[in-house]
């Protein structure tokens, strides 16, 4: 555990997406106590620029303070990101376990599977799910999920690929274990890492996907969103850019960071592999 | 690849882009049904009208009230004679919709990717020709930057930029409205209305391809047949050009097509940004119309698109390089 501290520590890349991660997760936390009330209520004068009325990023058509609304929306931006990236690592991971240690036909056919979902156009069809099924955080998450689970289902059949004819493996078959409990029991942990990874940068993915979702009106209704924010910001940008600006940059540093520490993560969990590289990406 | 293999290669490729088409029409299919109430109720609901008499009239006539199979067969059969059905909403055919749009989308789609390629592949080669220079972190940089930020919000701010503070360029739609143009002008016109959407929709690869091609290229140029091409005293421009850049573009052409999806998912945001009347715009108008059959036409429009891209880059590699084996 302190090698890997090290290791992380070492790309400062990484520490610094950190730091602002938290940074980030401690505002969406406190964001009702530093905005009590709604984010959609009226606070001010509408169209207030920035630093005006008391308002730090100003108001927006409505009146509703943007600060608050970038509070409030970072909420729903790491709540999506996270439950939506469990229910594709669920997905990625269940498929890919079965192709990789079923190998033969199971494997052809998931594989077939995987390849039909990383062909069709998978923001069309997120689009199309959260249309459908109406929009609702729900429906939001399931919708991501079902468009970035395959490449974990490739990672893992990859991993279980190689993982299943080691030695520790044929051991415990020897053993007599049953499927399930070599499955998750010993391959499982070996591949963790490469998982950890990518699900990080899952996230990151998933909260742009969100953002653009709920840019197009495809938000859930009842929840302030940073996508939201930088729509409705969208028809008034000549005589309010604040309305945009900010909700922007508040998603490109928390992308950014998960990024950013998935790199460390990267370089902490393959050490090798980062020495080889020089310590750069 | 032996010009005499060729057929059976490109067969191959129809056959499974065909089965491809086939899964996105029975999933499209399924995602209609699955829609919260019936197609009879939706419809019934866009013309305005809906009791039950009428309902049940909807029914018989778009044949709801069959099997499902057979609904199925009929939804097929429609699809292959280009039949999307009718928006209620437009008064129009989906297919007519879609094919009105569908220029507009090509035009943007493909500025973008041709200014990602060209300048993502000139960059990643400046920088793996100077590892560790400035280019090199430049492309870093720019890199991070692009994978985290949102593609309309970068829109957004070239429009904030361009037209809104220096005036420079339209921020609006395909060309100008209420003047007559025609020749030269026109065209210039397009490429001003043209530049900020591919720009924004193009930036991202720019930064993803050109990292590729560094990477790709550095790998080629310490293999051994540009170690031999240099002892023989080719010289470096050459090296570089004739025996490294070639190598290094096979993993960009299939990486081209694997974001094909994307670059098409990228378009709707993008189009939505600037009122840019392709297939995205229509279906934003659709979202906001709760239009299905339109969404789903738009579904089935980029899929294939993105279909016959991939089947374009499978021919493209197959040529570029013989080692490809026909499976």
């Amino acid at each position: 555990m302190r090698g890997f501290w090290r290791n992380f520590c070492r790309n400062r890349g990484a520490v610094v997406g950190l730091v602002i991660l938290l940074l980030v997760i401690a505002t969406a936390i406190a964001a009702p106590w530093l905005y009590p009330g709604s984010p959609w209520d009226m606070a001010g004068m509408p169209f207030a620029p920035p630093g005006e009325m008391g308002m730090m990023l100003g108001t927006d058509s409505l009146g509703r303070d943007v600060a608050a609304g970038i509070a409030h929306g970072a909420r729903v931006s790491l709540l999506v990101g996270a439950v939506s990236t469990v229910v594709a690592l669920v997905i990625g991971i269940g498929l890919g376990a079965i192709a990789g240690y079923l190998g033969g036909l199971a494997d052809d056919l998931v594989m077939r599977f995987t390849e039909f979902f990383q062909t069709i156009p998978s923001f069309v069809l997120a689009i199309l799910l959260v249309a459908i099924f109406t929009p609702t955080i729900g429906s939001i998450v399931f919708a991501i999920a079902v468009v970035s689970w395959p490449p974990v289902a490739r990672v893992v059949r990859a991993e279980f690929l190689s993982l299943r004819s080691r030695e520790f493996v044929q051991a415990s078959e020897v053993l007599g274990k049953s499927r399930i409990s070599i499955v998750f029991g010993d391959i499982l942990p070996n591949a963790l890492s490469p998982i950890v990874v990518l699900s990080s940068l899952m996230v990151a993915s998933a909260i742009l996907l969100e953002s653009a979702l709920s840019f197009l009106g495809l938000g859930d209704p009842n929840m302030m969103s940073w996508g939201f924010l930088i729509g409705s910001g969208r028809s008034v940008i000549r005589m309010a850019w604040w309305m945009s600006v900010f909700p922007g940059i508040a998603i490109f540093l928390t992308v950014l960071s998960l990024n950013l520490v998935g790199e460390g993560l990267s370089d902490a969990l393959n050490p090798r592999l980062a020495r080889n590289r020089g310590g750069k990406a | 690849m032996e010009l005499s293999r060729f057929p059976a290669y490109l067969a191959g490729r129809l056959v499974k882009a065909a089965i491809v088409v086939l899964a996105i029409v029975v999933c499209n299919f399924f995602l209609i049904h699955a829609a919260p109430g019936d197609p009879a109720s939706i419809i019934a609901g866009q013309s305005g009208a809906a009791d039950a008499k009428f309902l049940e009239q909807l029914r018989a006539q778009f044949g709801l009230d069959q099997p499902l199979y057979v609904q199925l067969w009929v939804y097929l059969k429609g699809v292959l004679t280009l039949d999307l059905g009718f928006s209620h909403r437009q008064q129009a055919s989906v297919a007519a919709l879609l094919w009105d749009r569908l220029p507009a989308t090509l035009l943007l789609t493909g500025a973008a990717f041709l200014f990602a390629i060209v300048i993502g592949v000139t960059m990643g080669a400046l920088a793996a020709r100077r590892v560790g220079s400035w280019s090199d972190s430049v492309i870093t940089v720019l890199a991070l930057t692009f994978y985290a930020t949102p593609l309309f919000w970068v829109g957004l701010m070239l429009v904030l930029l361009f037209s809104v503070t220096l005036e420079w360029l339209p921020s609006f739609g395909m060309m100008s409205v209420g003047v007559e143009l025609s020749g030269f002008a026109w065209l210039l016109d397009i490429g001003k209305h043209l530049l900020l959407p591919a720009l924004t929709l193009g930036l991202f690869y720019v930064a993803v391809y050109a990292r590729l091609t560094r990477a790709t290229m550095l790998e080629v140029a310490d293999q051994d047949f540009v170690k031999t091409a240099r002892a023989k005293g080719v010289p470096e421009g050459r090296i570089l050009r004739r025996h490294v850049l070639r190598n290094a573009m096979l993993p960009v052409i299939t990486f081209a097509g694997i974001q094909a999806g994307q670059l098409i998912g990228g378009s709707i945001l993008v189009e939505t940004v600037f009122a840019w009347p392709g297939i995205g715009r229509l279906a934003f108008e659709a979202l906001l119309a709760r239009d299905y059959q339109v969404l789903m036409g738009v579904f089935f429009c980029t899929s294939v698109m993105v279909v016959l891209f991939n089947l374009i880059t499978d021919l493209l590699y197959a040529i570029v390089d013989p080692r490809v084996e026909v499976s």
